[in-house]
């Protein structure tokens, strides 16, 4: 099976691209071929969306934990509230690293707003107290 | 020494116990938790990443999100909670026993006791590696709870041995926390976890997946310095001229998880060869009025079930606290499950045979990864009660199946119930 797709701006070469969506795990090859998409190996809608994704712009909700100051715990977990784009983990990782953090805090609260610049905030994963 | 009453005692304050606890609340009897961490949570908290929730909630969902909405819940309902507090004892007639600082030894009576004390890892001891005994070995969960929670690194340069979610997900920790995982190795010749934690925690990091190996030396006397990866055969015997070398100052274990059976196993309750306790479909134990759930009782593959699990369980102490704690009850007649073909080990270990018309919920592992099957569930003269097809099967995910027995044409003298998991034949090749 193949799907072409009309894109503007779609990365160089090819990738294969192992499917993640469930657990037979396809083996999909998307190729940029003179500006056309071409996919192949993928089984389902859903597995060819994601392929597509993965290929065009690959994202990852970034979960991590953040310094705290006089807390019960001296971490709390944090992520970003939407998918940060793969090459950004890095450096919003440091960015994070970097920062500290208030008590009390409550789940879901800002933590780091619009972070690198890229609309998305690191917020809280769960409440924390004072010691 | 102090003394409590309570309708049903929980023990273990995690995703299992809270859930169970909040059912029993809701039904308007008294439910006392008792949790040896300083917080309710349990391993749920650790487990910083995302991609719980899906069942429970329909959105994604971090650990601590997904275990904070219990506990937001827990204090809602004004369930109350003993913290740092360890149990040490129950017995058949449900007291249980527990210390804690503030009180010391304390006793609880209790009319039904939910077990939910969720499950160990399997240590360095368990798969016997050889070598001296350094610092720097650590099991995954351990692991990653001073990475998550207490703020440590266990080290600098990782390998990995065993191929289960908490290992690539540590493994991907560890990196974005500056550390060098040199390689995961795993000695089955397929990764034993989610094809998604593969991806996602090791091909997008560069991490060596190393199947049909495993760890033959640890180095080091005093400090881990490398070990020794050997190729294994079908038979996993070593295969002789394959060792290599890999430098590394810590090695995590992620062998494996074992539900926590100790106390109750020193109730008295019968232990299920592969695993937690012998319950019947209702998750009610061999001792009348003990109920088990979560992890304590089989190892999940993700916290949304559980917490199905635990309702259930929950649900069950209620019915039996309110219907069957005054009367006694005869001996009951029940239908033993068992296992075959390509099966680890089956839940529920019994039936009873007055529930047969109920829904039962069975669930099970297969043994290794196959291909285009059937599932079948054979009565004790080999009769075919109940098949299905199914695509794909993985150890590392436990196939749950919705039954009504009565629907399905069972011998009422059936006494024992096989399930197996067997290649599909060509002419079998039917609609679904």
């Amino acid at each position: 099976m193949s799907a072409k797709i009309k894109e503007n701006e779609l990365p160089e070469g090819f990738k294969d691209i192992r499917c993640i969506i469930c657990p037979t795990g396809c083996l999909v090859h998307v190729e940029n071929v003179n500006g056309e998409l071409i996919m192949e190996g993928h089984s389902c809608k859903r597995g060819e969306e994601y392929a597509r994704e993965e290929f065009v712009a690959p994202k990852r909700i970034l979960t991590t934990t953040m310094l705290v100051e006089n807390g019960f715990l001296p971490l709390i977990p944090v992520r970003s509230d939407k998918p940060i784009p793969k090459e950004k983990l890095r450096d919003a990782l440091k960015k994070i690293a970097q920062t500290v953090a208030n008590v009390p805090i409550k789940m879901g609260d800002i933590l780091i707003e619009n972070v690198l610049g890229l609309e998305i905030n690191i917020i809280a994963s769960r409440d924390l107290i004072e010691i | 020494m102090k003394k409590y009453k309570v309708d049903v005692a929980v023990i273990g304050g995690g995703s299992a116990g809270l859930a169970a606890a909040i059912v029993v609340k809701k039904a308007e009897l008294d439910v006392l938790i008792l949790e040896r961490d300083k917080e309710l949570g349990g391993i749920t908290l650790q487990c910083i990443h995302n991609g719980f929730g899906l069942h429970e909630f329909e959105e994604e969902l971090t650990g601590p999100e997904y275990v904070q909405r219990f506990i937001n819940r827990a204090k809602d309902l004004n369930i109350p909670s003993k913290l740092d507090t360890m149990v040490i004892e129950f017995t058949p007639d449900k007291t249980i026993y527990a210390v804690n600082n503030m009180e010391g030894l304390i006793e609880i009576k209790a009319k039904a006791i939910i077990l939910a004390m969720g499950c160990r890892e399997r240590t360095r001891g368990a798969i016997n590696i050889p070598g001296f005994r350094p610092a720097g070995i650590f099991t995954a969960g351990q692991a990653q709870r001073f990475v998550n929670i207490e703020g440590y690194l266990p080290g600098r340069t990782f390998v990995i041995l065993g191929s289960g979610d908490i290992g690539m997900i540590m493994a991907r920790r560890l990196t974005w926390e500056g550390c060098e995982v040199k390689a995961v190795v795993e000695i089955q010749p397929y990764v034993s976890g989610l094809i998604r934690n593969e991806v996602q925690c090791l091909e997008d990091y560069g991490i060596p997946l190393i199947t049909s190996y495993t760890i033959t030396k640890i180095h080091g006397k005093e400090r881990v310095q490398g070990v020794t990866i050997s190729k294994v055969d079908r038979n996993f015997d070593r295969v002789i001229g394959s060792d290599k070398f890999i430098e590394c100052d810590t090695l995590l274990l992620s062998v494996g998880l074992i539900p926590e059976n100790e106390l109750t196993r020193e109730a008295g309750a019968k232990i299920s060869q592969m695993g937690g306790p012998v319950i019947d479909n209702n998750l009610e134990t061999t001792i009348e009025g003990v109920f088990a759930c979560g992890n304590v009782l089989q190892v999940h593959d993700l916290v949304d079930l559980v917490t199905a699990e635990a309702k259930r369980a929950g649900l069950n102490a209620v019915e039996y606290v309110k219907e069957r704690y005054d009367i006694k009850v005869e001996k009951k007649d029940q239908i033993i499950c068992t296992f075959g073909e390509n099966v680890n080990y089956i839940k529920p270990d019994l039936i009873n045979r007055t529930d047969l018309s109920k829904d039962i919920i069975f669930t099970f592992r297969v043994k290794r990864p196959d291909r285009r099957l059937l599932i079948q569930f054979k009565d004790d003269k080999n009769k075919i009660v109940y098949k299905r097809k199914k695509i794909y099967v993985i150890p590392s995910e436990m196939i749950e199946l919705k039954l009504n027995l009565s629907e399905h044409q069972i011998d009422p003298d059936c006494k024992r119930l096989e399930v197996e998991v067997i290649p599909r034949p060509e002419v079998l090749i039917e609609e679904d």
